[in-house]
């Protein structure tokens, strides 16, 4: 007896076939980044509570070659996901009105970036300037 | 008319969503600046040494800051990631949930014993 329904379209490289794809791909691949990311701050935080030699040694393994590429792959993509993050949310948020004109899409994104720009700069000032 | 069996999928996508903002307005500049700036020596030796770290660890701002960037941050990758296993053709299973959020809930206990381990001085 034939199985009619039995084929199933294969999944393999699927997301190299259209930029569009590619690009989801890059942005989910985003959490698996940031997940290791908050793993080695929480590890961090663990040697500071162990005390000094085991902080010290922390701050030491941050300076591993292949950590700091890895690092910098991290920020690349945790970049590329706050673009994203920027562009649908105004499709998230409620409408909010000023009068009887609804504050445009773009807006809201705009407003973001600015935001995020100060937040950027408060934290490099405060971890900056010792 | 059958009700709908409630979900708990709001719980997970409001972690997501509140992780997301986290990535999006902190992380990018703190990844360059402990991963990057510190270790290739561009920022000042005491930026983040013991004692400057442990004062921030004891300011409750700190603790909090600190909290929220762990924890919702994993909450946020460990959703996105249970998300994608869909699209390498994964079936979605609860096991898979309870291992990702586990992992996450456990991460979270962990992050917010620690910190309290830490003293506090305002």
């Amino acid at each position: 007896m034939s199985a009619p329904n039995s084929y199933v379209r294969p999944m393999k490289g699927w997301w190299l076939k259209h930029p569009f794809y590619l690009k989801y791909m890059i942005r989910e691949s985003s959490a698996l980044f940031v997940t290791v990311y908050a793993l080695i701050l929480l590890r961090g935080l663990w040697c500071l509570v162990e005390g000094p030699d085991a902080y010290a040694g922390w701050l030491e393994a941050l300076t591993n070659p292949g950590l700091i590429a890895f690092h910098f792959l991290a920020m690349l993509l945790a970049a590329y996901h706050t673009g994203t993050w920027f562009a649908v949310s105004p499709k998230v948020v409620p409408h909010i009105y000023i009068g009887e004109s609804r504050i445009p899409d773009a807006f809201i994104t705009r407003i973001q970036y600015v935001i995020a720009i100060v937040c950027y700069l408060v934290l490099l000032v405060l971890v900056a300037g010792v | 008319m059958t009700m709908k069996a409630r979900t708990n999928e709001p719980i997970f996508w409001s972690l997501f969503g509140a992780g997301g903002v986290v990535v999006a307005f902190v992380l990018p500049m703190l990844i360059l600046l402990t991963g990057i700036a510190y270790p290739l020596g561009w920022l000042p030796e005491e930026a983040f040494s013991y004692d400057r770290m442990m004062a921030v660890a004891a300011n409750p701002f700190g603790k909090l800051f600190i909290f929220i960037v762990i924890s919702l941050t994993l909450w946020h990758g460990v959703h996105r990631i249970f998300l994608s296993l869909h699209d390498f053709g994964i079936e979605k299973r609860n096991w898979q949930r309870w291992l990702l959020y586990g992992f996450s809930a456990i991460c979270t206990v962990v992050t917010a014993v620690l910190l309290l381990v830490l003293p506090v001085q305002p």
